[in-house]
């Protein structure tokens, strides 16, 4: 098979292992990351378990992969190399924040749980959408 | 208060997506970061790096989607079984929350994922100041909703 055939299929085996993680992990339920976010209420530690098993499974594995010459299916490895702190990263992030202590959905949970859509989620990911268009415009 | 298995199933979920980082990295040599590779596939479409994405969309959704088929393995508080939670408000305050959401993953280059989970993993400092920074609005946000106008989700 070709690498024009392979990357979707790869793409696709992501998108699955992301999906079931995010699922598995309790994180397509907004009360468990608004309860996790909410400090002086009836704390919900799941997301904390979910950050770093993700975080140290990525870690391990990067070290590992990272050291070939290529990706098996692309060209190179595309890294992003900007280690400076500027204005836009920064309220960019604050403002996602706002966002995601509000709804108790950041972009991935927000798609992942599209099987179970109900009017509020619909306007979540229209909005969601015309704010990336709209970040494009600014930026 | 600590549910174990709630807490259990968070930390294989937390594998599952690390795996999924990392197989992405491997395959294909990409940052897993869902704003950015969403984004990019609604509104620029890049020739030739499209169809990944959009089968990445496709088997994010479904992940959940099996785990409804199966009837097991849900983690949704307090609904033994449930795998996709209720919206925590209404229409108006989503619209809100998804624009603040897009701008500020947009402008900020990257979410959750991006950001928390592979940008730490590689020990970004924009990373780690964007996570702490997200993090920080996001528990103020929770707070003042919860508990000073005592409102809301």
């Amino acid at each position: 098979m070709t690498s024009a055939m392979l990357k979707p299929i790869a793409g696709y085996l992501a998108g699955l292992l992301f999906g079931l993680g995010l699922a598995l992990g309790g994180m397509t339920d907004p009360a468990r990351v608004i309860g996790f976010l909410d400090l002086a209420g009836a704390w919900d530690p799941t997301l904390m378990f979910v950050l770093g098993g993700a975080v140290v499974t990525t870690f391990v594995g990067y070290r590992w992969v990272l050291r070939r010459r290529a990706p098996l299916f692309a060209g190179a490895f595309q890294l992003p190399t900007r280690r400076d702190l500027d204005a836009k990263l920064l309220g960019g992030a604050a403002l996602f924040g706002i966002g995601w202590g509000l709804s108790g959905y950041c972009p991935g949970p927000a798609v992942a749980s599209l099987s179970g859509l109900s009017l509020p989620l619909a306007a979540m990911l229209t909005a969601m959408v015309g704010g990336w268009w709209l970040a494009r415009r600014l930026g | 208060m600590l549910d174990w298995s709630s807490s259990l199933q968070g930390l294989a979920g937390g594998v599952l997506i690390g795996l999924s980082a990392v197989w992405l990295m491997a395959a294909l040599g990409r940052i897993a970061g869902i704003s950015g590779i969403l984004s990019a596939l609604v509104l620029e479409r890049p020739k030739g790096d499209t169809a990944w994405r959009l089968t990445f969309l496709l088997g994010l959704i479904s992940g959940p989607l099996l785990l409804t088929a199966l009837g097991a393995f849900g983690n949704v508080a307090g609904q033994p079984g449930a795998v996709i939670g209720a919206p925590a408000g209404g229409v108006g305050l989503m619209l809100v929350a998804g624009l603040l959401v897009g701008v500020g993953t947009g402008i900020g280059s990257g979410c959750t994922s991006g950001h928390g989970v592979c940008g730490l993993s590689r020990l970004s400092p924009r990373s780690l100041a964007a996570t702490v920074t997200f993090l920080a609005t996001g528990i103020v946000t929770v707070f003042v909703v919860r508990h000073l106008l005592g409102g809301g989700a």
